[in-house]
């Protein structure tokens, strides 16, 4: 168990891994998470299940190096065992036939979006996808994201791909159009599920959004992942991570993800440091 | 020789000093010859009252007769007939209220420290090494999991084999031990002790499964389907906040998510380790509990120049075990009673940076018999801190109650069971610790493990309900 059989660049920081978890594979939904962790001394991060096979046995995850524990993960080689992987976690995202979605993923927000995009064209939504990067190089997914969509808008913040812009543009430029939207789903960093939400909201058209908190055990037990949800305290571990945009706090969100950057930037840089050395020596 | 001794032979231990800046244990234990002079101070009572002031019903006089003729070795047996966790009950349990408490010298002296004994016995099999002494009955055939690897779970897999039956521990989290590696701290009680617990456990054929979060990797009725019966002993593990303003300001934990930062994750030892954790300057912990003396202590020894602890009611209404209380003030810990946080006041980047409180005075009796704290109005002040730790208790998760059909719980979120037997409503599924009481002791965890243990054994046996 916990193999990964299969590692893939997406972009320049970002890895796609099929690992080996026949039980999570059993049982994930689209929505859910795992959380692991990678090495003895390792801390315990939550990832998306951005895919899963339960007839292979595998579970798809995708891995932006943004810090120390992701980028060591980037070291690893195939066939080398993950240490720990328990899920999948959280609750499922809510699926079924709402007429027409619209699917909104942003950097790696692409990796969880695609398995909640390839469930509702499933349940008979008419699926449109709006996916956008900074630029074309980080862009992943496309291919994907087209089989299991009806139209799928692009968006780069310098229009190295697709329209030049945010996917907020893309999503206004949907609404004025005058098509009928019934729900949206947005996944990316906190200041774009925002942009998108207050955007909606003018709208009226419901919109979730999944969120990605600091999470230490990913069941409920810690409360690190808390947030505030039409004013109410939710764990994002076990109330979501889909919660009604509309209603969340999204600046104590980025508040919240940023209570170790110090340590992160410490982590980071002695790691960087460590592998340095090897290389040269 | 009987030791006429009115007081329990002191523990060497380290001093508070030193220890304010260390994880280390800070009792360090009985030598042999501490622990024959206090095992001497025993009067083998007739009664032996402390037998039916142990949760566990360890036969006391008998181990302690062993340790006083110098047969540790005896003892060590004496003691694994009942109890398969004494390393970890010799530190946490709070002997003063149980086996203690009821000690015939304790009416005119000091109890004999009967705690000490029994941790002492631990070690000292331990150091020794060597395999385990226990002689095991044939396999039955018949297979139990057991949910959760806590003080409750580890009790009825050790009970369970020692039966002849199977026993499957699935754990969620990667290491063994629930609270007793996430919660309690290396301070109180080493990692390596719960670790060689459970790998004594191990060595007589318990299985322990992590990273399998039963409700989600499998449900209950899965597991039911693999095993003849299942025990629920998942803990008391969703933190409660008083839901204040500011409360989900940075700097403010739970103090699950503290310790198991600190503990499980060793983010004390962070950048060797990856977990990191907000070391404050000035801490408060909010709580009365030891749960709450856990998080103060841990603060000091994670460099915090103030670690204070705000409780509502007086000392006297204090959970907490008096040892753990007396540690505290020794290191340094400061009190502030009968004062109540009613908000928290953060900076613009949102971080925590004073927690305003309200003083509070005892009034009427309430319903747990303590004098019910009133607030005082306008008495409200501000204590500058980086750092606040809530430690105001825990309700079971509730995802096992969730995702079962047929278990029934109560208001409270606990799970109904027949208290003589740990029986649920639903059909050979047992349940025991604080996932039923609510947030207790490891002892109680404990007890009820062997309550659950014997009916689950007889459900094995003759298949009724």
């Amino acid at each position: 168990m916990n193999e990964i059989l299969l590692k893939k660049s997406l972009s320049e920081d970002v890895k796609q891994y099929i690992v080996n978890a026949p039980l999570i594979a059993k049982k994930a939904l689209p929505g859910q998470f795992v959380v692991i962790r990678i090495c003895e001394i390792g801390e315990r991060i939550p990832l998306t299940i951005a895919d899963s096979d339960p007839e292979k046995g595998t579970i798809t995850l995708i891995v932006q190096e943004v810090g120390k524990t992701t980028r060591q993960l980037g070291t690893f080689a195939q066939g080398q065992k993950i240490l720990d992987i328990a899920g999948p976690l959280g609750t499922p995202s809510e699926i079924e036939n709402f007429g027409t979605v619209v699917m909104i993923g942003g950097g790696i927000g692409i990796a969880p979006i695609f398995p909640i995009t390839k469930a509702m064209k499933a349940a008979g939504n008419t699926v449109i996808s709006i996916i956008g990067a900074r630029c074309a190089d980080l862009l992943f997914y496309q291919d994907l994201m087209t089989a299991h969509s009806d139209e799928v808008i692009i968006t780069t913040d310098d229009g190295t791909c697709g329209l030049k812009g945010f996917v907020t543009d893309a999503l206004d430029e949907l609404i004025q159009s005058g098509r009928k939207i019934d729900r949206v789903v947005t996944i990316g960093p906190p200041i774009m599920m925002k942009m998108v939400s207050i955007l909606t909201k003018k709208h009226g058209i419901p919109t979730i959004a999944s969120l990605n908190s600091i999470m230490v055990d990913g069941t409920g037990m810690c409360g690190a992942c808390r947030v505030e949800v039409g004013g109410e305290t939710k764990f994002t571990c076990v109330d979501g991570p889909d919660f009604d945009a509309h209603k969340v706090d999204f600046d104590l969100l980025i508040h919240r993800l940023d209570n170790y950057t110090p340590q992160e930037r410490e982590a980071n840089s002695k790691f960087c440091n460590c592998t340095d050395k090897k290389d040269r020596g | 020789m009987r030791n006429n001794s009115p007081q329990k032979t002191p523990m060497p231990e380290q001093s508070a000093d030193s220890r304010r800046s260390n994880f280390d244990e800070v009792p360090l234990g009985y030598t042999e010859e501490l622990a024959i002079a206090e095992a001497s101070r025993c009067i083998q009572c007739k009664n032996g009252p402390c037998v039916s002031g142990c949760p566990v019903e360890i036969d006391i006089p008998r181990f302690i007769a062993k340790i006083a003729e110098g047969d540790f070795d005896g003892a060590v047996r004496v003691m694994k007939e009942k109890n398969l966790l004494p390393a970890v009950c010799g530190r946490v349990c709070p002997q003063e209220e149980q086996c203690e408490k009821v000690c015939v010298l304790g009416k005119r002296f000091e109890p004999v420290a009967i705690g000490r004994l029994e941790r002492f016995v631990a070690d000292w099999e331990f150091a020794k090494g060597g395999e385990p002494v226990i002689k095991l009955p044939p396999k039955t055939g018949k297979r139990v999991a057991i949910v959760g690897s806590g003080p409750a779970g580890l009790t009825v897999a050790g009970d369970l084999i020692q039966m002849g039956h199977s026993a499957t521990i699935f754990e969620a989290l990667h290491e063994p031990g629930g609270v007793l590696v996430y919660g309690i701290p290396e301070f109180r009680l080493p990692k390596t002790i719960v670790a060689r617990e459970v790998d004594y456990l191990k060595k007589l054929g318990v299985e322990i499964v992590t990273n399998f979060v039963v409700g989600r990797t499998k449900t209950v009725d899965e597991l039911l389907e693999e095993f003849d019966a299942v025990f629920l002993g998942t803990g008391a593990g969703l933190p409660w906040f008083m839901f204040l303003p500011g409360e989900n300001s940075k700097g403010i934990y739970s103090a699950n998510e503290y310790l198991t930062r600190s503990n499980l994750m060793k983010a004390y030892r962070f950048p060797e380790y990856d977990t990191p954790i907000v070391r404050g300057e000035r801490v408060a912990t909010i709580g009365g509990g030891n749960v709450a003396m856990d998080a103060a202590r841990t603060a000091v020894r994670l460099g915090a120049k103030e670690s204070i602890i705000i409780y509502r009611r007086s000392r006297e209404e204090m959970p907490a075990r008096n040892e753990e209380i007396e540690h505290a003030l020794e290191e340094g810990v400061q009190f502030q009673f009968l004062t109540n946080p009613v908000a928290y006041h953060a900076d613009p980047e949102g971080w925590v940076k004073e927690i305003e409180c309200i003083r509070m005075e005892l009034g009427e009796p309430d319903a747990s018999g303590r004098r019910r704290p009133v607030e005082i109005a306008g008495s409200n002040y501000r204590i500058p801190i980086d750092v606040a730790v809530v430690a105001i208790g825990n309700s079971p998760n509730p995802l096992i109650s969730q995702t079962t059909p047929g278990l029934k719980t109560t208001r409270r979120g606990t799970i109904e069971v027949d208290q003589t037997t740990g029986r649920t409503t639903k059909k050979g599924v047992f349940a025991g610790g604080d996932i039923v009481t609510g947030a207790a002791t490891v002892i109680l965890a404990m007890g009820a493990g062997r309550i659950a243990a014997r009916s689950i054994d007889k459900f094995l046996e003759t298949g009724i309900w």
